[in-house]
């Protein structure tokens, strides 16, 4: 029975809803999921024989070569080797970028001379320079962290000075109104309001960072979890190839949950 | 302490803005600058307090700021350029840290200007969680931490709705009946010039010349949002500026 409206009109119906859908929901249970279930088949795959073990092994086995890993005491030794490179190139790298990023936006004669060179050796890629720095730097750490700082080092540079560039001019005109001095400005001002592209650019170089490790070891290293990929890949040890790849799966996502802590650390002001 | 703005000319590359502008804000006195947009009112703001050299004629200050000034030309945004990452408290002491003050007393100013300007109880709160009329407080309460000799202020209500206004604006006149600071208000609003102008500078359109300088003899304490002679006033000054403005519309639409 259709109700009466004001007008006495027996024609009603709600106005449709139009404004549904192209907004995020989030569903944390469901990343899990697809993992969980990605390895699920993949293993009963393997078990079954449709998936053949030379072309890739079950998880299981994958798993056993960690585990083989933890045994022999050599999984402490590969990725000692490995995080110690990281963590000094990558800091290295990124500290040297800051500055001279800073240093870039903050005086015209810097920019001016400096930006093209950094727009220019920014897109060569690291690794092909790891010859030059086995000259430099020898063939032990020295090179392999050299060249993970540079890989660090253009894109740090970069994500700077543009952050610095796109701080607001309205709140640095403030700071001089109110004679705060320059390293005022600088240091309250221009650095708080480029962090938010300054961690931006840090997913970028410790992605830039895991790579040029992985192929540092693998030109020229002992150990390493480059090293441990190369030698299982050269013995056709696909399970240990595995095992391998996904430690530097692991030490990403770690890293990226470090920098997401970061980010709410220091940009929680952006709500 | 008095500033005087002497024979201003200024001009961005080809364009004119500004022409020969001369006027005076005396001791606690207000000085409202009114024109069509683009006529140049915000760069004499920043002329007239040293963020901009001017092209011709010269800023004086005469007479010595009031005691123990630490900046005596403060201005007060229109996007109040609050830092974002700092707190209420942060944000005020921002402007303090520069000067060589024992730690106490700095937290007593900041104290003290949050008191006055009744904003005690956002001490800890950042910007973002606060109304656009909080935050042009917050913009006020570190202006008077540096006790200014005369306040800047570049269409300082301009951002903010109607009520939100309404109210910012009687905090103000309350204020200055507190305090009676100078100020060179800068504002498009007709209304806001007439309740809080003791004098009223006209601008025309670009280039900005003075058509005229309007003194409004009302003391603010009596000057309300229905008084008939103020309202008089304001038809008078919209019939000034509505040529000004039409015309000033029409070029920009030009040089589009």
């Amino acid at each position: 029975m259709p109700s009466k409206g004001p007008l006495g009109d027996d024609d009603l119906r709600p106005v449709p809803f139009r404004g549904g859908g192209f907004h995020h929901v989030p569903l944390a249970y469901l990343s899990p999921l697809v993992f969980v279930g990605l390895i699920a088949i993949w293993e009963l795959g393997s078990r079954t024989g449709w998936i053949s073990s030379i072309a890739l092994p079950a998880p299981s086995a994958a798993f056993a070569a960690f585990l083989d890993l933890i045994e022999t005491g050599m999984l402490w030794q590969h990725l000692r080797a490995s995080l110690l490179r990281l963590v000094v190139g990558w800091t290295l790298g990124t500290a040297l970028g800051i500055g001279v990023g800073l240093a870039i936006a903050l005086f015209s004669v810097l920019r001016a001379g400096l930006a093209p060179v950094v727009a220019a050796l920014f897109p060569v890629p690291k690794i092909a320079l790891l010859p030059l720095f086995i000259v430099w730097f020898g063939i032990g750490e020295g090179s392999k962290v050299a060249t993970i700082l540079f890989g660090a080092f253009f894109p740090t540079v970069i994500a700077t000075y543009s952050g610095v560039d796109n701080v607001d001019r309205g709140l640095i005109r403030m700071g001089q109104s109110f004679g705060l001095s320059w390293a005022s400005i600088v240091r309250k001002i221009i650095v708080p309001g480029a962090m938010p592209a300054i961690l931006a650019g840090f997913r970028i170089s410790v992605s830039i960072s895991i790579v040029l490790l992985v192929a540092a070891e693998m030109i020229g290293a002992r150990f390493g979890i480059g090293a441990y990929i190369l030698t299982a890949g050269a013995l056709f040890a696909v399970e240990q190839l595995i095992a391998g790849v996904a430690m530097l799966s692991v030490i990403g996502l770690a890293i990226s949950w470090l920098i997401g802590r970061a980010e709410k650390r220091f940009l929680d002001w952006r709500g | 302490m008095e500033l005087i703005v002497q024979g201003v000319s200024h001009r961005y590359g080809p364009t004119e803005v500004l022409d020969d502008i001369s006027f005076t804000v005396g001791d606690g006195e207000i000085v409202a600058i009114i024109g069509p947009s683009g006529c140049g009112k915000s760069t004499l703001l920043r002329l007239v307090g040293g963020l901009e050299r001017p092209g011709e004629g010269a800023v004086l200050m005469r007479g010595a700021p009031p005691d123990r000034s630490l900046n005596p030309l403060t201005y007060v945004f229109q996007d109040f350029a609050l830092l974002p990452w700092r707190t209420v408290e942060g944000n005020v002491s921002l402007v303090l840290e520069d000067h060589a003050l024992p730690a106490a007393e700095r937290r007593a100013v900041i104290d003290d200007v949050l008191e006055r300007t009744r904003l005690a109880e956002f001490k800890k709160a950042l910007p973002r969680q606060l109304s656009g009329g909080m935050k042009q407080r917050v913009a006020i309460a570190r202006a008077l931490a540096v006790r200014p000799a005369v306040m800047l202020m570049d269409e300082p209500l301009s951002a903010l709705d109607s009520q939100t206004r309404e109210l910012l604006l009687d905090d103000l006149l309350e204020l200055w009946l507190r305090e009676r600071f100078s100020a060179c208000y800068v504002t498009h609003n007709l209304a806001e010039a007439v309740r809080l102008g003791h004098r009223i500078v006209v601008l025309s359109r670009r280039p900005g010349r003075i058509r005229e300088l309007v003194r409004i003899d009302i003391p603010l304490g009596e000057r309300g949002p229905t008084t008939p002679e103020l309202a008089q006033l304001q038809q008078e000054l919209w019939q000034l500026l509505r040529d000004e403005a039409l015309a000033a519309d029409r070029e920009l639409a030009d040089a589009v």
